[in-house]
Parts: structure tokens; sequence; C-alpha cells
């Protein structure tokens, strides 16, 4: 169950002499669901197309299920699935027409086809639209025939780009439920994502993406120790009271945001007594004092606030 | 570096897909209602003239595609100006349409290869070509039929299958053309645009570009003879690098019988000669060979060039 299923070294890509791609490192094992995370123009989908074969890296090598995206394309291809980020279809056909003709180009006998079709749109819950034109669809049905061309095809490895872009809650929540699903199977999946709470719930690891490279890999309990550690934030409200002065100097203060009314203060312990006691020591009239753990979105936040930061 | 697999896994249903999709396409049911309302027009002229000065004419049928009555210009000159028109419209958004409805990527990442995508989308538009040409001619024969009371002569048949493939040469070239043009340009309306002008420069202008490019390159001397046919012969093979123009000699020779030749003919040549005798059709065959063999270069040469093209194309262009 646990063999390396994708492996990437020193992926590199460059597009008008900028490195868009510059020395990716990835490895994935079978039965993993790992969520490719970055603000836009972070090389998620630049990436994912190497890795896929469909762009041809600069330097650097990927091996899919043990064979080269460049040398292998059709055998990588057969077994690898790509979603891409607002997947297309032929809207004049219907949901079962656009089906049987990734059917027939994956090789599959017209009679073995409409049974595959037929299972794999039930299972993504479209066997009820199936035979209407694909130009009706809504966004999240387009993304779940997208994904039922992936089951049709019975990918062992799942390549999603943004599959939740542009989703409702629902339709989000529903596609998720899907890829806990797929990889509950043993097929190993790749989301790509900008959101970390959207994905978070099927993800086992992530791979944070920034500027091209990876600054981070591993599980989500990983990170928040990376980030945030103990760390927490205390939203204070208070009038008649200066904040920025009078507390920065306490100890166990990392920073003191905001300003005029309502301030976030991070602190390494629970300083709430303290900043209680300052308030109204100044004589300030102190209104709301709360703190709460940094959760994992604020710390995937911060991870990049300090990574742009610091470059 | 080796790759395994064939690149044509995957172009017949390619083709077969396009072919379906441009048969059923509005956009084709109207050029196709175009052409063939003005096939029928043309060659009911043509029957027309023909019930006027019915002679003892043995290639009746063919001057049902070169006879015109004023004033409509007969069924071969309206194919050679409509045909560009028809492979236009099937090819110009062959490769950017597939980027603007999001389809490509997806299409790319099946276990086929980009060959095949460019493959298929060619023979897909050259087989719904073929089909309507062969509809036509088909159709054209049978008002021929119909209307005469005669059948055709077995040159008259080989002729007019000669003509038809001729035909899809023709139309393929501009097939190629379209393709190469949505590879390039990045919106369809776009590509769609230059394909047109490049219909209209090649089809309405360059036939007067060229005695002008012939002018300014070889004048003619008053005092050396030769020189007249120096700048004649320029003149035709500028003229010649128009599709268009190779297109309407094939015609002239093929459907024809009587016509031997395409350039000046000097009186000796002449000497023993029976003016307006017809040609064995073999002959005729031969005689255009030549610019069959140009057409499908011209349709290669174009094809290779969106090839090239489209195989760097970035996916996510």
């Amino acid at each position: 169950m646990s063999g390396t299923v994708i492996e990437a070294r020193g992926l590199t890509k460059a597009y008008k002499g900028r490195n868009v791609v510059d020395g990716i490192n990835l490895t994935v094992k079978q039965g993993e669901v790992l969520g490719l995370l970055g603000p836009n123009g972070a090389g998620k989908t630049t990436t994912i197309l190497m890795l896929m074969g469909l762009t041809e890296a600069n330097a650097g090598s990927v091996r899919l299920l043990d064979k080269d995206p460049l040398r292998d394309p059709l055998a990588v291809k057969q077994a690898a699935g790509y979603l891409p980020d607002a997947v297309g279809f032929y809207d004049s056909l219907t949901a079962r027409e656009n089906l049987a003709f990734t059917a027939r180009l994956a090789g599959f006998a017209d009679v073995d086809a409409s049974g595959r079709i037929g299972q794999a749109l039930g299972r993504v819950r479209l066997d009820g639209v199936a035979d209407r034109k694909v130009g009706t669809f809504s966004r999240g049905m387009r993304q779940r025939l997208g994904l039922a061309e992936l089951l049709m095809r019975d990918c062992q490895i799942m390549i999603l780009d943004e599959p939740t872009s542009g989703l409702d809650p629902q339709s989000t929540e529903e596609l998720l439920g899907f890829i806990a699903d797929f990889a509950n199977e043993g097929r190993t999946v790749l989301v790509s994502s900008h959101l970390l709470d959207v994905v978070q719930t099927v993800c086992t690891r992530v791979a944070l993406f920034n500027r091209g490279r990876i600054g981070f890999v591993g599980t989500l309990a990983e990170l928040a120790a990376k980030v945030g550690g103990d760390a927490l934030e205390i939203d204070l409200e208070a009038e008649s009271f200066d904040a920025a002065a009078r507390l920065s100097n306490l100890n166990g203060v990392d920073a003191v945001i905001g300003g005029d009314r309502r301030w976030r203060i991070s602190a390494s312990r629970d300083l709430r007594p303290e900043i209680a006691a300052r308030v109204v020591e100044s004589g300030g009239r102190l209104i709301a004092l709360d703190a709460h753990r940094i959760g994992l979105g604020e710390a995937y936040n911060r991870y990049f606030r300090e990574n742009s930061n610091a470059a | 570096m080796r790759r395994e697999g064939s690149p044509f896994k995957g172009t017949w249903t390619i083709a077969l897909k396009e072919a379906a999709d441009h048969i059923t396409s509005a956009r084709m049911h109207l050029v196709m209602v175009l052409v063939l309302l003005t096939a029928i027009g043309s060659a009911y002229g043509a029957i027309e003239l023909l019930r006027q000065n019915a002679d003892q004419d043995a290639f009746l049928f063919l001057k049902l595609m070169t006879g015109a009555r004023e004033p409509l210009p007969s069924f071969a000159s309206f194919m050679g100006f409509l045909i560009p028109l028809v492979a236009i419209a099937l090819g110009f958004d062959a490769v950017n349409g597939e980027f603007s409805r999001r389809t490509m990527s997806r299409i790319l990442a099946q276990p086929i290869y980009r060959d095949a995508v460019l493959f298929g989308k060619f023979l897909g538009g050259l087989l719904v070509l073929g089909i309507a040409l062969m509809t036509l001619w088909l159709l054209l024969t049978g008002l021929g039929i119909l209307l005469l009371g005669l059948p055709p002569s077995s040159d008259a048949l080989v002729r007019g299958l000669a003509y038809l493939v001729a035909t899809l040469a023709y139309a393929g070239v501009w097939l190629a053309l379209a393709i190469a043009l949505s590879t390039i340009v990045h919106a369809p309306a776009t590509s769609a645009l230059a394909a047109l002008s490049i219909w209209l420069v090649v089809s309405v202008f360059w036939s007067i570009t060229a005695p002008l490019l012939a002018q300014w390159i070889a004048p003619v001397d008053p005092l050396v003879p030769m020189s007249v046919i120096t700048q004649f012969e320029i003149q035709q093979a500028i003229a010649r690098l128009s599709p268009g123009t190779l297109y309407g000699e094939m015609t002239q020779l093929l459907l024809d019988p009587s016509a031997r030749t395409l350039g000046p003919i000097f009186i000796e040549q002449l000497h023993g000669a029976v003016i307006g005798a017809p040609l064995p059709t073999m002959q005729s065959i031969l005689l255009v060979w030549p610019q069959f063999s140009g057409m499908i270069a011209a349709m290669l040469v174009l094809f290779t060039l969106a090839y090239v093209v489209f195989q760097r194309q970035e996916v996510r262009a």
C-alpha cells in the first residue's frame, strides 16, 4: 500500500527567463491525498503539467509509477488522470457522449465503456442527467463529470487542479467526499487549491508552494507545529488606551496589530490577565478581551505572510 | 529521445467526432445551403444553355459544370470561389476553439499523443468536405440525367471524378490553411478573419497583382520579341503561387477536353493539329499533374506549419 507512485526531482520550468517552478522535489506514496497549496501563480499548475508530461521541464526528472511522462506518455496518461482547472466539455454533446468520446480515446471497447460510463456517472450522482447536453450543466456538475471521467478510466492517480474553485459550499463538501472515497479505494489523489481550509479535511499531507518552490511538505499537525506552535491570538477592544505603546514591552507579546479601538495581539502564552491589568492601570476602558489558538488557516496565511516578508 | 507508443492512437476517434460535429453544426448547414443554392442555380443555367443549342457534343455532361449563362458564372468557377469558404468554416477554430472551450488540456491529458489531435482534426474536416463534394457531384449528375435525358459517357465520368479529386485537394489546401491559422492565432474570430482575408486576396486580388508584378520584374522590350514571352511566363509563375490559379487551370484542363495547354503556343506548334479535337482523358490528367502536385505540396507545407506550432504550444495558453 505504501509504494512511491510519484517522484519529482529538481523540477524547474522557466517562462520568458523567469523560473515559474524552481527546483521542486516531491514524493507521493500510494493512497495519499496530497494537497498542493499556495497562492495563484505559485507554480502549482505548472508542476502538475510537468508531472503529467503535458509540459516539458527545463531541468529535473519525474517518475510516475516508475515511468517517465515524457518518454512513455501514453502509459503515464493511462494510469494518471488530470482534471484541469475549470474543466471544459463539449457543450453540444450529452454527459454520456462526452465520456464515450474519452473512453474511445482511452481505447476501451464500446460495450465495456457503456458499463463503465453508467457506473461512473452513478457514483458522482449524475445518472439522472446523463443524457442532457453538458451546455446546461452547472459548474459543480461539470466538476463531477470530470471526476466521473477519471473514475470511468479507473485512474490510479488523480490529479485535480483547483477542483473546488467557484463551487458553492454544498458542492464543495460533496466533491471532497468523493475525493475521500477515492483515497479509501487506494487511489492516490493530488488536489491543488489556494485555500487550505477547504481541502484540509481530506488531505493526508500538504505541500506549500511559494514563488515556484515548495516551502513545506508534511502533515497538517506538522504544519501547525512549525508555524503556530503554542501561539495564541488575543483580540482586544478598549477605549482611551494605546495598545501599541503600552503592550509591546510586555513579556510574551510577539506583535500588536490594529489600532484605534481594536487590536490583535500575537502572544506566546495566555496574557489576558496582564493585558486587562494594563488597560485598567492606564485608565482605559476595557470592552472585550478574547484569546484563541490560531487555526490551520491562520497558520497557513501566516506562513505565506512570513515568507513574502522574507523575500 | 525515443517515445513509446503510436502517435496515431486515437486519430480516427477524433476524426470521426470532428466529422460528426461538423455535420451537425449550424455553421456547416449555412455554408452548405449557400453552396447548394449556387450550384443548382448555375447548373440550371447551364442546362438551359445546352437545350438552346443542343449540338452533338460528346462531352455534354462536362458542359454542365463549365457552361455559364449570363449573369451567372459556371458551376466550376463557383466551386473555385466557394470551396475555400466551406473549408475555412470547417477549420478556422479547430485548435484555438478547443482552448477557448477549455477542452484542450483535458483532451491532451487522455492517453493519446498531440499528433492524433491535429491529424484527427484535419482528417475529420477532409472527410466532411469529401462527403459534401461527392454529394454535390452526384446531385449535379442526377440533375443532368433528368433534364437532359442522357446518361454521361464513361470519359465524362472519369473526368468528372478527376475534377472531384482535384477539388478535394483544393479544399484540403484551404482546410490546412485554416487549421494553421487556428493554431497560430489565439482568438477564433481573429483566425477566421485572417483566413477570409487571405481568401479574398488570393481569389480576387491576386489575378490583378500578378501582371503588375510581372511588368515590374520583366518589362517588355519592344526590340526583343522574346521579352513578351518572358513576361508572360513570369506572370504565370507568380499567378500560380495562388491555389486558386492552380485550381482554375486544373478545372479548365479536366473539364474541357479540347484544352491542350495553358502556356503560349506558337503557330508552328499547331502544325498538323486539328483545332478543337478532344484530348484523351489520360492526357488531360497528365497535363494537370504538376498543378495537382503543387496543390498537395501546399497542403503539406501548411499542415506542417500547423503541426510544428501546435507541438510547441503550451497547454495552458
